[in-house]
């Protein structure tokens, strides 16, 4: 059985579909993070699971129950907001129990559960105080709280760490999981922060103009991303692009004058006249010798140190390519050099549909 | 609308005695004298002696305070029909305000909110239609009201006048409560309906409470408004329900007897009071108030 | 937890469709239902009671030949022209004024904007009272030695309209300072301290560069005067009644003495759908320029 299961779910803004015969499986336990830029429809979908938004067609299940047309607080699920959304005249007990009174809920388990709650996230100071009187951090401790005294399967949080400073974000962040791993709950995850996707998810969908595009595990989205826009969209600097032909009967990428073989590149062998060589930065290394066959010639346009590493801009066939070279390497723009390319770990696209081959 | 408390803009002040500052100062209490004169008027009359009236100058204050004209504007005052003073005027103005005021806010303050946050199909146009209404001269609907209050039965009644104020603070009021409402972070309502809080849960446990600089905003429109009124009050009462305001133009208009000018100057004092001091309490949220609700015009 | 049917659509949202049922019905019954009523019996003869006895236009020709309504429409005119110019003229001055980080701001604020409190019918008494010829402002010149002053707008026919005038000015100028103020607040103020480094004296600030920027603010500004001038009733009421004679007399009170005094109704209909007209004709440019405009960009 699943935890949640959307089926064929459209939902239409008048004539503008947001989200187009979506169909989403999301097994118990599984951490699922909605990756996408903003307007892609992943906060559509999850205010759709909340049954905060009425869907246009489709069905949403969960837990075995068909709730396409419950109420929010009927579904069994808890939800955090980015703007942690706590309610301002409440102390923070009362935004923890107002679900619970909401619920009818004798006093005594309204009690051992806030306070069960406060204990886990360490709130417990701050029980009588007011949202106004507490930090971000805090507010989304509260927040996620909010969501925890429920004692449901099914955690939906939208964006929570959009609004915390980067420090912050790091340290809920692993809180997050922490709260995971103890609770083993389902968890629905939207973000446009792929750190956190990469770091957070059993299983990210990566989705664009209300359609999934890729779901998958963070590796696999990483590694083997399913098309051009998952490629783009996921690593940071993104992934350099060589557009061209694959010739050979799918043995060699001809770019411009140069030719690469593609030796151990797992995809089909076929021949392609308008292809897409996609290459991560870290993927590549930088030498002053050719190597036959695997290299490209480039000239160093600007190097930027980046702490641990170091960004290279190069031009190399005509394309602009970002390289991540350890930090000791001191490049002079200008130096002539080879690129190695990591063969292996590339990904081909057809450039007409944009699917990797 | 853009907040007035703000600081200024204009050119950055220079020494104190400058002479520009002169001529600014001087200016503004030129003007303010301007301003209160009417008030001083107002206040001095009321508190002289005919004889002293028909004697001085009305600017002039007064040699012999006596209260006498205050006591006879409250209690005694004559309109025609019966001579028990603006008191009358008064109490039915009272009865009129407090429940019209509590009747128009609740009724606005549950549209808007619907309209904000529980949006239909449809909604929209209503609400269309209602702030266009705003701008309808009065005098277009008041005789289609009267047929519908004497159909239900309250014509003339005070309830009769709460309904009329009702339907029309509603434009202003709605507008005021629909944009304060459209303000809240969404995400609120959301976590509220997962919490399950349905439509009257949400309103009176979280909106309510979070909405109070906007209720007593509200509440100074309207009560000064409704105290205010004279046009509704003469259509949809009758003479022993007048308000206070249509009351005392009766008296001080009435063209049988003596003009007692002190008597009627106590009796105009009288009845702007109340709205004074709501003004004199409130202020910066009258200004509020004013700013949203000067579409009434 | 129980599987639930999709619902009925008209059921969906219920409770917000309830709590908008007053909404809905002041819209259709009261503002399109009244107002096409009062339209649609405008071309009856209806007297003392609306009775569907259509006559054409004959009450419309007859309104326009009336010399009451003639007079009335012709002061609306000069009421309404010289309002517009006044109060935009000083309420802009006096915003200007009030936003030259002088102190005692909120003290100035507070006088220029009391007498927006009190009701027209204490505003057209106490000004009543102010240019009473025997006691008022005549008489107080005139025992300073200047024995052959002449000042009584409220008696003579000729420029009684100007009397009213006076006092709503005195009344409503207060509500557009603080527009304005809230206006002049509102501009950024990165532009005083670009105009100040290009060296632009400051009055030429004002004119060339705050005043086009505060266009939306002149525009609402003056769709509010406008939508008041029409309106305007109590004050001719208290003030004048209308007098001396009819020259004093404003379309408003026309409306209500045919309707609910001289009982003809048919001409009251009339009145009151010119009134209409005359809010359409100044309304829907308007709507115009402020929605309109945003659809097509």
């Amino acid at each position: 059985m699943h935890s949640i299961s959307v089926r064929d779910l459209t939902l239409n803004f008048g004539s503008h579909a947001v989200l187009k015969t979506m169909n989403l499986d999301v097994a118990e336990g599984e951490f699922i993070v909605l990756l996408g830029p903003s307007g892609c429809g992943k906060s559509t979908l999850l205010n759709c699971i909340a049954g905060l938004l009425d869907i246009s067609d489709g069905e949403i299940w969960i837990k075995g129950q068909n709730v396409t047309w419950a109420e929010p607080s009927e579904r069994g699920i808890g939800m955090v907001f980015q703007s942690y959304a706590l309610y301002p005249q409440m102390t923070v007990r009362g935004n923890l129990s107002f679900g619970l009174k909401n619920a009818r809920m004798p006093k005594a388990e309204i009690e051992s559960r806030v306070a069960r709650a406060a204990k886990i996230l360490q709130i417990e100071p701050l029980l009588d105080r007011k949202p106004g009187a507490l930090s971000g951090g805090q507010r989304q401790r509260v927040a996620i709280g909010r969501a925890l005294v429920r004692d449901v399967d099914v955690f939906l949080f939208d964006e929570p760490l959009s609004n915390l400073d980067a420090k912050l974000r790091a340290e809920l962040r692993v809180e997050i999981k922490r709260l995971h791993s103890r609770l083993n709950n389902t968890m629905v995850y939207v973000t446009h922060d792929q750190i956190e996707a990469l770091t957070l998810a059993d299983r990210i969908a990566v989705m664009k103009g209300g359609v999934i595009q890729q779901l998958d595990a963070p590796q696999v989205i990483y590694n083997r991303p399913a098309n051009l826009f998952v490629a783009g969209f996921i690593g940071s600097p993104a992934m350099n692009f060589l557009p061209g032909a694959v010739v050979d009967g799918g043995r060699s990428f001809r770019l411009g004058e140069h030719s690469i073989a593609l030796e151990g590149y797992d995809g089909r062998a076929v021949d392609l006249p308008r292809a897409i060589l996609g290459l991560r930065p870290e993927h590549i290394a930088i030498a002053t010798d050719p190597r036959p066959g695997t290299s490209l010639p480039a000239v160093v346009e600007l190097d930027e140190p980046m702490g641990a590493d170091s960004l290279v801009w190069l031009k190399a066939a005509g394309q602009q390519m970002s390289v991540r070279v350890p930090v000791e390497r001191r490049l002079e723009p200008g130096t002539p050099v080879y690129l190695h390319l990591d063969l292996p770990k590339a990904s081909l696209f057809d450039a007409a549909t944009e699917q990797r081959i | 609308m853009a907040d007035l408390t703000k600081g200024p803009r204009g050119a950055k002040p220079r020494k104190i005695l400058s002479r520009r500052n002169i001529m600014l100062y001087g200016i503004l209490f030129v003007i303010s004298v301007y301003y209160l004169l009417p008030l001083y008027v107002m206040v001095v009359t009321s508190l002289k002696g005919m004889p002293e009236i028909r004697l001085g100058n009305i600017f002039s204050p007064p040699v012999e305070i006596t209260f006498q004209p205050w006591v006879k504007a409250w209690a005694q005052a004559c309109t025609g029909l019966n001579c028990d003073g603006l008191s009358r005027g008064f109490w039915n103005s009272v009865q009129i305000t407090v429940p019209s005021v509590i009747l128009s806010i609740a009724v606005a303050a549950v549209n808007g909110y619907a309209l904000s946050l529980w949006k239909f199909r449809g909604a929209e146009t209503f609400f269309a239609i209602l702030i266009v209404g705003a701008f309808i001269p009065y005098q277009v609907m008041i005789y289609p009201i009267v047929i519908i209050l004497r159909e239900i039965g309250i014509y003339g009644t005070l309830w009769g006048l709460v309904l009329v104020h009702t339907i029309f603070g509603m434009p202003i009021l709605t507008l005021l409560f629909r944009n304060y409402f459209s303000s809240v972070p969404e995400e609120l309502f959301k976590a509220a309906r997962v919490d399950g809080a349905g439509f009257w849960g949400i309103f009176l446990r979280i909106m309510v409470p979070m909405s109070l600089p906007i209720f007593v905003v509200a509440l100074i429109l309207q009560v000064t408004g409704i105290w205010n009124d004279f046009l509704f009050g003469v259509i949809y009462t009758r003479p022993d329900t007048y308000p206070m305001t249509v009351q005392l133009n009766n008296i001080v208009n009435s063209v049988q007897g003596v003009k007692e000018y002190n008597v009627n100057m106590a009796a105009t004092l009288l009845t702007g009071l109340v709205p004074l001091i709501i003004y004199f309490i409130s202020g910066k949220l009258f200004v509020r108030g004013i700013a949203a609700g000067a579409v009434k015009g | 937890m129980s599987t639930s049917p999709r619902p009925y659509r008209l059921l969906r949202n219920l409770n917000a469709k309830i709590a908008s049922v007053p909404m809905i019905l002041t819209a259709l019954v009261i503002f399109v239902g009244g107002t096409a009523w009062t339209v649609f019996y405008s071309f009856t003869d209806s007297k003392l009671l609306p009775r569907l006895r259509f006559v054409g236009l004959d009450q419309y020709e007859r309104l326009w030949s009336t010399g009451r309504w003639l007079t009335s429409i012709e002061n609306l005119l000069i009421y309404g022209v010289l309002t517009l110019i006044f109060s935009l003229v000083i309420g802009f001055l006096l915003a200007v004024l009030l936003d030259q980080k002088i102190r005692f701001e909120d003290t100035f604020r507070t006088i220029f904007l009391y007498p927006f409190a009190l009701s027209f019918i204490v505003t057209g008494l106490v000004w009543q009272w102010i240019l009473n010829p025997e006691f008022g402002v005549q008489n107080v010149v005139r025992s300073l030695g200047f024995t052959e002053f002449v000042f009584d707008p409220l008696y003579d026919p000729d420029i009684v309209i100007y009397g009213v005038l006076i006092a709503g000015l005195w009344q409503g100028t207060g509500l557009i300072m603080c527009l304005m103020l809230a206006g002049l607040r509102g501009i950024d103020e990165d532009i005083w301290k670009a105009a100040r480094i290009d060296g632009i004296p400051t009055w030429k600030t004002y004119i060339f560069i705050i005043i086009p920027m505060m266009r939306p603010v002149f525009v609402t500004t003056l769709v509010i005067i406008m939508s008041g001038i029409v309106k305007v009733y109590d004050l001719v009421v208290a003030q004048t009644g209308g007098g001396p004679g009819n020259a004093s007399e404003v379309p408003a009170k026309y409306v209500y003495d045919f309707m609910f005094a001289a009982q003809n109704l048919g001409q009251g209909f009339a009145a009151s759908t010119m009134m209409l007209l005359s809010v359409v004709i100044i309304v829907v440019p308007w709507a115009y320029l402020e929605f309109g405009g945003k659809r097509r960009g």
